[in-house]
């Protein structure tokens, strides 16, 4: 039989020792038990271990193991150490793989210890209450805790971090903690009369506590589930649980049987409209009143697709522009914007744009479909080509968007825009580069999206296609000049 | 009015929004001084008898408000108790429950007064008082105004944790009709503008080129939704969810069960709350961002747009889908594990983890504490084949006894 000495009830730093030493040994599991002060029977005179081989490495622990049992050896179970030193043992004699088997019944146990452990720790961070004391050395703030296992010393930390400019002590039946701004001290246990009996702002917590309870959803059970009745002694909000809890159906009742209140005899007072900017005229025959008032319609629009997006995007750029460029619909960015090209392929479109040559006051930019279509994906949005329900719904906006800008040339950017000029479906390929005419007799020049450059594969394609891309912005800036 | 009467009826006028997280924001100390701390992990300092947790300390500056929104409380038109805290009424309240360790911070709301701009000033006001004067380091939610100035979005963004705003309802229809002067695509712009702030600020501290983007809302937006005080169904409701989350990069959704108040509107007479109806919606939505289910076969569960009230929805699922299963707990990949009723997220990573160093049986699981009763019919171990997934009986067999909770609060109305 060996026995190990420790200093304290989570005495890790020595345990770690202690094991150290322990398996360079090579006892079985079942020859050690752990000595601790009222906790096992072996005591402090015991013979220490023997003292590890010369030349002999320390025994090789998972970093799981030992961050497992920092834990789990704060847990008032005498059992701990015993149990803790089987793992090590298991660990270091052919099931290195040990802490990854859940299913392992001491594994289980441990794992349980640790958690049990920390739910402890949590709860005196969370149920812990200060009551202030006013002393000669100045102001104090005085806790009263019962923690179930052995893990005030370790916790300090965290009312360090959070209380470092208060004066504080927390008292356990244990053991005490005390800071003074400088360092923690820890001192013996104490009793529940040892902390201030009551605090002046404890009559307004506890006014919060009953009036933020909503008494139609009484769930007395999910409460106790996380704030369990043995806290409830120590907590100056509990004592009124079982008056709300009590007062709840009967209050409800009332509100129920009450039914609708007649409206207040003088209301709020009643909002004051922000003046409206002067409603555009419709049938203005200036161009700006005229595009003005186009794109509040477009922004009021209801359609299928305005139910998910953010907001319409309309058209941008002076009216009168050389070009006008026509994309499919708005993306993400745009959608959250609220302006045109402002995405991905909106920043290659205005690069290429740079590169052709084409002045930024000679384009109109605008697209085909004014809401962003897509299908939510997580906390991403998957972009959804619209239809041809889709482009119908928004061609008549696009048509007198065209009309009032009345470029020289329209560019159409991809498939879409095509479709919704030319009133029909048209390949591309077939048209790309030409000067066809939209279904209402403008010059249109088909050419790609530039999101379809975005998505080519290989960098080689991709140079040459941006290339060509940026040819036909050319050819498109020369039919206007 | 006495501060406690003030406070009294200032959380009365708050308890309606479900939002209490504490959770999320950086980490900060007070060891170089001020006060309070923020470790990643949100607090609950105490649990009211509703199950609710209790983190901040959530309260309106006033509960004046020119808006008249059916479902509220604190509508133009209702008769409560109107009261307003002084900025450093509030100031003092928040530091004085923060030292005796009551809360983890403040979670500010207003109703409108004078104009969304005067209202936001306020609100900004207090967080500006307790981060600049006090070194207030633990955490604090503030509601923001949609219409309000872009400057004090910055500056709320730069002393907030999170920030948010609520959609309310589910469609914008029934909003024009409960909450007329509310503005749905107002709404949906303001959270567009907090999601750029939120995202350039994230990207410009992930890359160290800390001076690019200020400070802002480091815990993310949130949002709520009220449940049951229109005619929206669960796909309306769970639409809008994604929609948000997918959107906006909500860091939470919250359902909130139309619940009685004081004064109800004659547009909205008190009922019971859909509290199970609220429930089967957080378990929608953890499946739809956690477990890889898709909206529409998470209410192909349910009928008519609706999810089951009886069962969850997982196991809803799993009986109307039975030719996916048994699924081998030794052998399937994660997402088929995922789908098992009964199985959640943690649990099936130990699992993973574990049967590569043995393989799992029925008593296995047992240790682990899970629910047999609900995982065998779907489960294969190594030492159990299920027999009665084509049993016309299973879902009384799988079906929790009492169905959910039967809570006392419905029988009371």
């Amino acid at each position: 039989m060996i026995d190990a000495a420790l200093d304290g009830p989570a005495d890790f730093a020595g345990r770690r020792a202690a094991a150290r030493r322990l398996v360079a040994a090579k006892p079985a599991p079942e020859g050690v038990a752990r000595a601790l002060a009222g906790e096992a029977p072996g005591l402090f005179g015991a013979a220490p271990p023997p003292p590890p081989q010369a030349g002999r490495a320390a025994a090789s622990v998972p970093r799981g193991f030992l961050d497992l049992a920092e834990v789990a050896i704060r847990h008032r179970d005498p059992e701990r150490f015993a149990l803790l030193y089987r793992l090590l043992w298991r660990l270091t004699h052919g099931e290195a793989g040990l802490l990854q088997v859940a299913t392992d019944p001491e594994v289980i146990r441990a794992q349980a210890m640790a958690k049990a452990v920390r739910r402890d720790a949590h709860k005196l961070h969370a149920f812990l209450r200060f009551r202030m004391l006013e002393t000669e050395s100045g102001t104090r703030y005085i806790a009263w805790f019962e923690p179930d296992h052995h893990i005030l010393e370790a916790e300090t930390g965290f009312f360090i971090r959070r209380f470092a400019g208060m004066r504080w002590s927390i008292l356990t039946p244990e053991a005490s903690a005390h800071w003074d701004g400088e360092a923690v001290r820890m001192g013996p246990g104490g009793r529940r009369a040892d902390a201030p009996a009551e605090d002046a702002q404890e009559v307004l917590w506890r006014a919060y506590y009953a009036h933020i309870f909503n008494p139609a959803r009484l769930k007395p059970a999910a409460m106790r589930a996380e704030m369990p009745k043995k806290y409830w002694r120590n907590l100056p909000e509990a004592q009124d649980i079982a008056r709300l809890m009590a007062e709840a159906p009967r209050r409800v009742a009332e509100m129920v049987e009450r039914g609708a209140t007649p409206a207040a005899a003088r209301r709020q007072r009643a909002v004051v409209a922000d003046v409206e900017a002067a409603m555009p005229d419709l049938f203005s025959q200036d161009p700006a009143q005229a595009l003005a008032a186009l794109r509040a319609e477009v922004l009021a629009d209801r359609g299928p697709l305005a139910v998910q997006a953010t907001q319409a995007v309309f058209g941008e750029g002076p009216i009168g522009a050389a070009l006008l460029f026509v994309g499919e619909q708005p993306g993400d960015e745009e959608d959250i914007a609220g302006r045109p090209f402002v995405g991905p392929a909106g920043r290659m479109f205005n690069r290429a744009l740079e590169e052709a040559g084409v002045p930024r006051e000679e384009a109109y930019v605008t697209n085909a479909v004014k809401h962003f279509k897509f299908t939510p994906t997580g906390r991403r949005r998957l972009h959804q080509t619209p239809d041809a329900g889709d482009i119908t719904h928004y061609r008549p906006f696009l048509r007198r968007e065209v009309e009032i800008v009345a470029p020289r040339l329209v560019v159409s950017l991809g498939a879409t825009a095509l479709r919704a000029l030319v009133g029909k479906a048209t390949a591309i390929s077939k048209v790309r580069g030409e000067v066809i005419r939209t279904e209402d007799g403008q010059p249109l020049f088909p050419t790609v999206h530039p999101s379809y450059l975005l998505r080519l594969p290989d960098a080689e394609s991709k140079a040459r296609e941006y290339a060509r891309f940026v040819a036909d912005l050319k050819a498109a800036w020369r039919e206007v000049q | 009015m006495e501060l406690r009467r003030k406070l009294e009826i200032l959380a009365d006028a708050a308890k309606y929004d479900a939002s209490c997280a504490s959770s999320g924001t950086d980490k900060r100390d007070s060891r170089a001084g001020g006060i309070g701390s923020t470790e990643g992990m949100g607090i609950c300092h105490a649990y009211a008898p509703d199950g609710r947790c209790i983190s901040l300390l959530k309260v309106l500056l006033t509960n004046a408000c020119v808006f008249d929104c059916a479902y509220c409380i604190n509508r133009a038109t209702s008769n409560v108790d109107r009261a307003r805290f002084t900025v450093r009424e509030l100031v003092q309240l928040t530091l004085d429950f923060y030292r005796r360790n009551y809360i983890e911070g403040l979670f500010l709301s207003s109703g409108i007064i004078r104009s969304p701009d005067y209202t936001m000033e306020q609100i900004v006001g207090v967080a500006r008082l307790l981060r600049e004067e006090h070194g207030f380091r633990g955490y604090i939610h503030l509601k923001t105004i949609p219409d309000a100035d872009p400057g004090l979005l910055a500056e709320a963004g730069k002393y907030a944790d999170r920030l948010s705003i609520n959609v309310e309802l589910p469609e914008e229809g029934t909003l024009r009709a409960l909450a007329p002067e509310k503005d749905f695509a107002g709404i949906r712009r303001a959270m567009g503008r907090m999601r750029v702030r939120i995202d350039e600020a994230k990207e410009a501290k992930r890359t160290e080129r800390r001076a690019a983007a200020p400070r802002f809302a480091p815990a993310g937006q949130s949002t709520q939704m009220i449940v049951g005080a229109d005619a929206s169904d669960d796909r309306a409701v769970l639409g809008t969810t994604s929609n948000l989350y997918a959107s906006y990069g909500m860091r939470r959704v919250y359902f909130s069960a139309y619940s009685p108040i004081p004064d109800a509107s004659r547009l909205l007479p008190p009922v019971a709350p859909p509290l199970v109806r609220e429930h089967r919606l957080y378990q929608a939505d953890w499946l739809l961002r956690f477990y890889g289910f898709g909206l529409e076969e998470i209410l192909s569960g349910g009928d008519g747009g609706m999810l089951d009230l009886g069962i969850d929805p997982k196991l809803a699922w799993a009986l109307r889908h039975r030719g996916d299963f048994p699924v081998d707990v030794n052998r399937a990949p994660r997402e088929r594990l995922l789908r098992v009723p009964g199985l959640g997220t943690k649990t099936v990573d130990r699992l993973i983890a574990a049967r590569r160093h043995r393989s799992i049986r029925s008593e296995d699981l047992a240790r682990l504490r899970l629910p047999l009763a609900k995982l065998l019919p779907f489960l294969v171990t190594a030492d159990h084949v299920p027999r009665l997934l084509d049993s016309a009986g299973l879902r009384a067999l799988v079906a929790p006894r009492t169905g959910f909770g039967k809570p006392v609060q419905l029988a009371l109305l």
